[in-house]
């Protein structure tokens, strides 16, 4: 095992730390800005970890529209929505046992699911510029789901208005 | 399982994140932390995808599929966060608990 194998196991582990250590304070850390800011780091890992599997496409994808989009869109519904300067903002929790037996039930059966499963593991894929690659297949095999996509982002930029938007008392 | 990352190593975090996600879901007082665990949800799945592309199937199916999935992700935002400002405008609170009657 070279050095350089050695350190990229380093940084797959450090960086698998860092996602599931936010994603961790993004769940249980009472202040609802707090754990906006800790999914930044959540996701910002998961692009990483993307990389390790020579996602260089998506790792990017991921970083412009869930840090660059998604996470501003929340941070806007937070400062609109909430009184900041009033009243702090912390949020309670509901159901907490029930659902802290919903956690472990579920991620024991995932992993029962996971280590009993023959798993076809074929080795590393050998992926070279998934760019070009991606960008071919979304023009000649996906082409139906990526149009429909469009028509999907169209039907939802006029929703998100028409639910957004104040309507005139009627009188 | 190796101390190199392999298939498992990548189901296991998603195992994690997906569990904690559906805490979120579960818990959250305010809708935004709502919002939180379902994006936890999707990249769980997203990681699923990522890595049996990589170690299983060997085409980029996998891939396009979470290109799709973090569309689906950013239009669900969207929509979501309309309907919060909506909520917010009927009841002055985005607290789940409170808004418990329909418009009759």
């Amino acid at each position: 095992m070279g050095t350089s194998e050695l350190l990229r196991i380093v940084a797959f582990y450090v960086f698998a730390l860092i996602t599931l250590v936010s994603a961790f304070i993004a769940v249980f850390y009472g202040n609802i800005l707090r754990s906006v800011f800790a999914l930044l780091f959540t996701l910002f890992g998961v692009a990483v970890l993307y990389l390790f599997v020579h996602a260089d496409f998506l790792a990017a994808t991921q970083l412009l529209i869930y840090v660059g989009g998604v996470l501003v869109l929340l941070l806007f519904g937070i400062m609109l929505t909430q009184k900041m300067i009033e009243v702090n903002i912390r949020t309670g929790r509901i159901q907490f046992f029930p659902a802290m037996l919903a956690l472990g039930v579920m991620f024991l059966f995932l992993l029962f699911v996971i280590f009993n499963t023959q798993w076809n593991i074929q080795g590393a894929a050998n992926f070279q510029e998934t760019t070009s690659l991606i960008g071919r297949l979304l023009m000649t095999d996906w082409l139906l789901p990526f149009e429909v996509s469009s028509i999907l982002l169209l039907a939802a930029l006029v929703g998100a208005v028409s639910i957004a938007r104040i309507r005139r008392v009627q009188q | 399982m190796t101390l190199a990352p392999g298939l498992y190593h990548y189901l296991v975090i998603s195992a994690l994140l997906f569990s904690m996600g559906l805490f979120a879901v579960l818990t959250r007082r305010n809708a935004i932390g709502v919002l939180i665990g379902v994006e936890l949800i999707l990249n769980a799945a997203n990681i699923n995808f990522v890595a049996f592309s990589y170690y299983v199937t060997h085409n980029l199916g996998g891939q396009i599929f979470v290109i799709f999935v973090i569309l689906l992700a950013a239009i669900e935002a969207a929509v979501a966060l309309a309907i919060i400002f909506a909520i917010y405008r009927l009841f002055h609170s985005v607290e789940l608990p409170q808004v418990n009657q329909m418009q009759g």
